[in-house]
């Protein structure tokens, strides 16, 4: 027999509680359900978990080379290192081998072949992560090396690939180019993206009583997890848990490439049944794991007079580094964001995932897109500057609209309307035009420094385009003193989905937020989840808890109606209270007296929810269909100020307007938009991947990897959430996906410099910029256009 | 190598003195001594491995994201404790001696946030939370500061206080309306700030230690007899530079001698020509005197590493280490700087331009060091420039760092002195260029002939921060620069202002 809590204590649990709503903000936002932990440094990150006194540190041993065949591991002076107590290599391995997440290519250590700088090779536990690191030194290695391909154009041609290119065509691409007035190409390098995660690579992994494992692991996708470290181990799934509290950072750079350290500590764990702790030194980390793809892409584009697209041919390379990982799908956004916003006409698009001698490229905010949409953008300034137009004018004749909202791979573009609404708005609030004049001026009269102005539009595909991976599920338990747990798949990693799908549950259940607790993410909690990915975190995630949260919803009133009753159809749940009738008739009981009336008349007070995203479908072998349940849209308007003797430059104003549907949460979308914006900054300016001719990392630590300081920050840096435009699908709340979208409002800060540039020939050559437009490449550019004859407008196909 | 045990017991420091010397410090108010730690040990292995605070985070362990701040109070003027920030990870444990260590952890009373902290909440300042106690910890420093004499909390005040703290998430927008809002939040105290002793208790622990390993001296004499008993013995300032090479290349240091707290050597001595700085002074502490006298070479000081770095690095571990790309020896060199040594056969001076003899490589003796840094004392018609590339603004190497000092006499250029980095394996002057310049019209014809001088002055390299192109054009670019600086006649500006600081 059990007695039930007496509820005059508040449910919401003790003072520690981890919420704080600020008195100064709105209520509906709710600051991060960590924010307190974070700031009081009590929020536990990996490597902060206690472990047994006895636990092991592992430290792996990387390869030095980029391509070659290992003819000798000599481990012998490693297993004798003080402090050591295990070493592995591949053949240690009981189950498999390779840990390729969708196709095989991923050798969790390496077999005879090695395949880039920094694979692993070897793993080493020791009593000290220091040890463990120092024996990892004493390894002695012979490779014997082979010509390394490192250069993606030159994969490309002789048909190294990591999966077959696709194709994406829309009309008579060959006659559009034809029969185009004008006909502009140009190829166009995007540099990588080191993710920086502030917390990097990490686990710990516990062996259990029986054959299994559970593991506490900073990754995007426990279940992938569990699956990888199950088949490494030969064991059940059943057999492996996983855990993720929370990230110090993702970015994608934990979506598959948290898993093979996972896999290791895993196996160490099982080998000596002890505790098994790990992470990646940053200059590790820098050198194992995959960035994001740099692409080489091309156009061949006709326009008309007025600068309008009629048609032409894109293609979109990818470095995808040594192995498939994700690329395929990478390769594939690339090419469905080759449009960006605008409609190309009849085109066709090429995607060629490029396979080289790197570490293999994986998932980073955009998942390609960004990359895709450079091209695209390259397009629009340069037909501007080649018709003398301004670019503003000419991406606004080209964004999708009535009558040319097909895109080229067959999915309906809604709200045309929408996206000329954001950019007329922004145009209007920027004060666009009297800026340009005032530009105009300035650069006339000044011989050094030049500035420049863009406003670029952002359209992106909310879904994952592996079909199977919009599912999400959740698991809601109310106790019986009214505080209510949520579970649900998706991670945490500081883009604020748990306090949203605290929300949603508060929401639907009429109660405080503090009354709906978020712990981790767990594998026996929630199973065969999808990563956390995709921007589609809180749509999937939250609408599988408001699932579980409305089915109990619906038996509490069933209960309700029959234990008071009440009228079925009156009956709601508002302020903590269980409510009917208005005014007068109302009645009202108190919530935790509702549950326990719940518990005593033996209700069932969980549910499992679950969400399925409707409608969306597309077929590779025609490259057509509805990838996409919806866009999110956004624009930005970004000023910069050009030193073009040193390449220095400054970013001075962005104003920015970003279209989140009704927003779940003001203040994290919000977030979400100035650091993804931050962040896009960082890719295209400062962020510069190095890599010597044998294919060794250079830039391996934040010395020489250079991401956005504070003073890189836009002084003047307005930011609004579009509002009265809830999303036109039935999404949660109508609102709308922002995690990635808002990290290619960026592209207006490499735009402008561009512009800036320009005006070096008075606006009628189109410089090219590849990316990051470090200081260096923006003083070349400079120095080229200095060098262009008055007339001349070079790598133009005449016509 | 393991690192051994930490004997860490949380007692009142006079008493019962054990065998083994101790460092004897103070974190979060509680009195600490710890014996037996490895020379090499940071401050954040300290914390998160022997003494079980995580709160501290490591994102690098190479003093560039700042994860790690941690602030220390140091005995200062008025026997008050005056609270800096440091990057935790390359800090040498043993320099906690006699101080006291303020973690994120030692800041809220009980539920009630430390101002910091209740602004950084209300802001939604923090995402993935992984930098924040970094944040945190640099805005107490600077709230600290604000306390005693409060300063206009502009752009250039945040990013020096906030240039070292990388955030990947937020994008700093709301970090930045947290330090404006922190002098609204109700005044809670850190519960160790109530403790009328705690001032006095950390003084009283004293400066000085002789552990295995690591000895701090606070005189030259004793620094002297440490030389002799140790000839071998590596020196240690701000460890800002030797630490990478504990948490880079795992180094097991066998003794360190510590030269940042030899009176002597922390001495900024004027005289009628100039100042002699000792070798230990801090970029910090150079600032007020450099403000006064160049403040050309002030605001490159404010892009010098980050405020965690110019906190503890120094003058003179920044010319003892004689990296090509350190920051201050061309300048000092185009300001005729010169050194003063010391070390077993006695003292000498040297003109800085010939202490720099290759790469890496110096003109110190075995078991010489550097004393003090004499800085002339600049001619009123005296013009300096100073100029820094580099990839990101704040916190950046220099790709190139170009320094410039001359005078004007009769429409003619005098004194001419020119120095670069990142332009050959040592910092040095471009004599070429400057023998072009020297005495002729700052002219366009004559500044023709010195960039076809630099091009024979300097053959520089490749690397990671530049090609050997870039440095090419961009340092003949810095010449023109130099030329419209000079031309009176031009209205223009031809350097973007922010880059200036
Ligand atoms: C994140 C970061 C950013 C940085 N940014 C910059 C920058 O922008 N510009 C720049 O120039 N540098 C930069 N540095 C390098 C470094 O901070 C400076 O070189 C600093 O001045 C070194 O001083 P220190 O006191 O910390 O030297 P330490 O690290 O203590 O010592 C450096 C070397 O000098 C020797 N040494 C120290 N004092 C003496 C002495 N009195 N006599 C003889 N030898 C001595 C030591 O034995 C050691 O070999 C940066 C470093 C970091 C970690
Ligand atoms: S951990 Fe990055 S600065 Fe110390
Ligand atoms: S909040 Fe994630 S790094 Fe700053």
């Amino acid at each position: 027999m059990r007695t039930l809590t007496d509820l005059s204590r508040p449910p919401a649990g003790p003072e520690t509680t981890d919420r704080h709503t600020a008195p100064a903000e709105p209520r509906q936002a709710p600051t991060h359900d960590s924010a307190t932990l974070h700031v009081t440094g009590r929020a536990r990150y990996l490597d902060d978990q206690p472990a047994p006194v006895d636990a092991l540190h592992v430290a792996v041993g990387l390869s030095p080379t980029a391509r070659g065949r290992l003819t000798q591991l000599n481990l012998d002076a490693v297993r004798r290192a003080p402090g050591v107590v295990d070493v592995i290599t591949v053949v240690d391995i009981p189950g498999k081998t390779d840990v390729g997440p969708v196709f095989p290519g991923d050798p969790l250590l390496a077999d005879a072949e090695v395949r880039y700088v920094g694979q692993p090779l070897f793993a080493v536990a020791a009593t000290d992560f220091k040890a463990a690191r120092r024996a990892v030194a004493l390894a002695e290695v012979e490779i014997d090396a082979q010509p390394a391909q490192l250069d993606a154009v030159a994969a490309a041609e002789a048909e190294e690939w990591v999966r077959p290119p696709h194709v994406q065509q829309s009309g008579n691409w060959q006659q559009a180019l034809a029969g185009a007035a004008h006909v502009l190409e140009a190829e166009q390098f995007v540099g990588g993206q080191e993710h920086f995660y502030l917390e990097g690579q990490a686990c710990l992994a516990l062996p259990n009583e029986d054959d299994g494992v559970i593991v506490h692991t900073s990754s995007q996708h426990p279940s992938e997890v569990q699956k990888l470290i199950a088949e490494v181990l030969g064991v059940a799934f059943h057999a492996v848990t996983v855990e993720v509290r929370r990230m110090g950072g993702g970015f994608g750079g934990k979506e598959t490439q948290a898993a093979p350290w996972a896999c290791l500590a895993a196996l160490l764990a099982r080998r000596t049944g002890r505790a098994v702790r790990m992470r990646l030194p940053r200059g590790d980390d820098m050198r194992a794991t995959g960035k994001r793809h740099p692409f080489h892409n091309r156009y061949r584009l006709g326009f008309d007079a007025q600068g309008v697209l009629t048609g032409g041919d894109i293609t979109v390379i990818g470095d995808c580094g040594h192995s498939p990982d994700l690329s395929e799908a990478i390769v594939d956004r690339a090419m469905f964001h080759a449009d960006n916003a605008y409609s190309l006409g009849d085109a066709r698009v090429t995607g060629i995932p490029a396979r080289t001698h790197n570490p293999s490229n994986t998932a980073f905010r955009g998942f390609g897109g960004p990359q895709g949409m450079m091209i695209v953008e390259r397009a629009m300034d340069d037909i501007a500057r080649h018709l003398g137009e301004d670019p503003l004018t000419i991406r606004k004749r080209n964004l999708y609209r009535p009558g040319r909202d097909v895109t080229h791979y067959g999915q309906h573009v809604e709200q045309t309307a929408l996206l000329h609404e954001i950019v007329s708005r922004l145009e209007t609030d920027s004060d666009y035009w009297a800026r340009r004049d005032a530009i105009r001026t300035y650069n006339a009269s000044s011989p050094v420094l030049k500035k420049g102005l863009a406003l670029t539009p952002v359209k992106f595909g909310i879904s994952f385009t592996a079909k199977h991976l919009n599912q999400a599920g959740a698991l809601l338990h109310i106790y019986t003193d009214g505080s209510v747990m949520i579970n649900h798949g998706g991670t945490e990693m500081g883009q604020g989905l748990h306090t949203k799908v605290g929300q949603v549950v508060a929401r639907e259940l009429g109660l405080d937020n503090s009354a709906v607790r978020i712990s981790a993410t767990r594998t026996d909690k929630v199973p065969n989840t999808s990563p956390t990915a995709a921007s589609s975190g809180a749509d999937l995630n939250g609408m599988a808890a408001r699932n579980a949260a409305m089915q109990v919803r619906e038996r509490l009133f069933d209960f309700a109606a029959e234990h008071y009753q009440f009228d079925r159809e009156a009956i709601r749940l508002e302020n903590g209270d269980l409510v009917v009738g208005h005014g007068e008739n109302e009645h009202r009981i108190a919530w935790g007296e509702l549950i326990q009336a719940a518990y005593l008349g033996r209700v069932s007070l969980s549910a499992t929810g679950f969400y399925a995203t409707p409608l969306i479908h597309y077929d590779r072998t025609t490259g057509q269909g509805r990838p996409f349940y919806y866009y999110a849209h956004g624009a930005a308007v970004s000023e910069v100020i050009v030193d073009t003797l040193s390449g220095e430059y400054r970013v001075t104003r962005v104003d920015i307007l970003h279209d989140v549907g009704d927003s779940l949460n003001p203040a994290i979308d919000t977030g979400q938009v100035e650091g993804g914006f931050i962040q896009g900054m960082g890719w295209l300016t400062s962020e510069e991947l190095k890599w010597d001719a044998t294919g060794r990392l250079l830039s391996d630590g934040p010395a020489t990897y250079k991401i956005p300081t504070i003073g890189d920050t836009p002084p003047d840096f307005c930011v609004s959430l579009l509002e009265g435009h809830p999303n036109s699908q039935a999404s949660l709340y109508r609102s709308k996906a922002v995690g990635e979208p808002p990290f290619m409002l960026a592209i207006s800060v490499w735009s402008a410099l561009r512009d800036a540039l320009s005006s070096l020939a008075d606006y009628r050559v189109r410089p090219a910029l590849d990316t990051p437009a470090t200081p260096e490449r923006v003083l070349f550019a400079a120095q080229d256009l200095r060098r262009v004859p008055e007339t001349k407008t070079p790598a133009e196909t005449p016509r | 190598m393991v690192i051994s045990a930490c004997a860490v017991r949380a007692s009142d420091h006079n008493d019962n003195p054990m065998d083994t010397p101790m460092i004897e410090f103070y974190l979060n108010g509680e009195a600490q001594r710890c014996a037996s730690l490895a020379p090499e040990t940071s401050i954040l292995e300290l914390l998160r491995n022997e003494l079980q605070r995580t709160g501290t985070k490591e994102g690098c362990a190479s003093g560039d994201c700042g994860a790690c701040t941690v602030a220390i109070g140091e005995p200062g003027r008025g026997g008050r404790l005056d609270y800096h920030s440091t990057n935790a990870c390359i800090t040498p444990a043993h320099q906690l001696q006699g101080r006291h260590l303020v973690t994120v952890e030692g800041l809220a009373r009980g539920d009630a946030l430390h101002p910091v902290q209740a602004a950084m909440v209300e802001c939604h300042a923090s995402q993935c939370g992984f930098c924040t106690p970094g944040i945190v910890m640099s805005l107490f420093t600077l709230h600290e500061r604000q306390r005693q004499s409060p300063v206009a909390l502009d752009d250039a005040c945040l990013e020096a206080t906030l240039g070292g703290n990388l955030c990947r998430c937020t994008g700093y927008r709301p970090i930045q309306k947290a330090a404006r809002h922190m002098a609204d939040q109700p005044d809670v105290r850190p519960p160790w700030a109530e403790d009328p002793r705690l001032d006095d208790n950390v003084a009283a622990l004293g400066d000085t230690l002789e552990a295995t390993g690591y000895a701090i001296p606070n005189t030259l004499e004793t620094l002297h007899a440490l030389r002799r008993q140790y000839p071998t013995a590596r020196l240690v300032a701000g460890a800002t530079d030797l630490w990478l090479e504990a948490t880079q290349r795992l180094e097991a240091f066998e003794t360190l001698i510590d030269v940042s707290r030899v009176t002597e050597l922390q001495a900024i001595d004027e005289t009628p020509d100039g100042w002699w700085i000792g070798a230990s002074v801090t970029y910090a502490r150079l600032e007020p005197l450099l403000d006064a006298h160049y403040p050309a070479f002030a605001r490159l000081l404010r892009r010098l590493g980050s405020a965690q770095i110019r906190n503890r690095g120094t003058l003179g571990g920044n010319i003892a280490n004689a990296s090509p790309i350190g920051d201050t020896p061309p300048i000092l060199l185009a300001l005729d700087a010169h050194l003063a040594l010391e070390g077993p056969n006695g003292a000498r001076t040297l003109p800085l331009d010939a202490f720099f003899l290759d790469y890496k490589r110096t003109a110190l003796e075995p078991g010489e060091f550097i004393r003090a840094i004499f800085l002339p004392r600049p001619e009123h018609d005296q013009h300096l420039e100073v100029w820094k590339l580099s990839k990101r603004r704040e916190d950046d190497i220099s790709a190139v760092l170009g320094a410039f000092a001359w005078r004007e006499e009769n429409g003619c250029l005098h004194d001419v002195h020119l120095a670069f980095g990142g332009m050959d394996a040592t910092p040095r002057r471009a004599q070429a260029t400057e023998a072009a310049l020297e005495g002729h019209p700052p002219d366009m014809a004559t500044f023709d002939a010195a960039r076809q001088a630099l091009a024979r002055d300097f053959q520089p390299l490749d690397d990671v921060r530049g090609s050997a192109a870039y440095r090419r054009l961009a340092a003949a670019n810095l010449l023109e620069r130099l030329r419209l600086t000079i031309d009176h006649d031009a209205t223009q500006e031809v350097c973007l202002d922010a880059y200036a600081h």
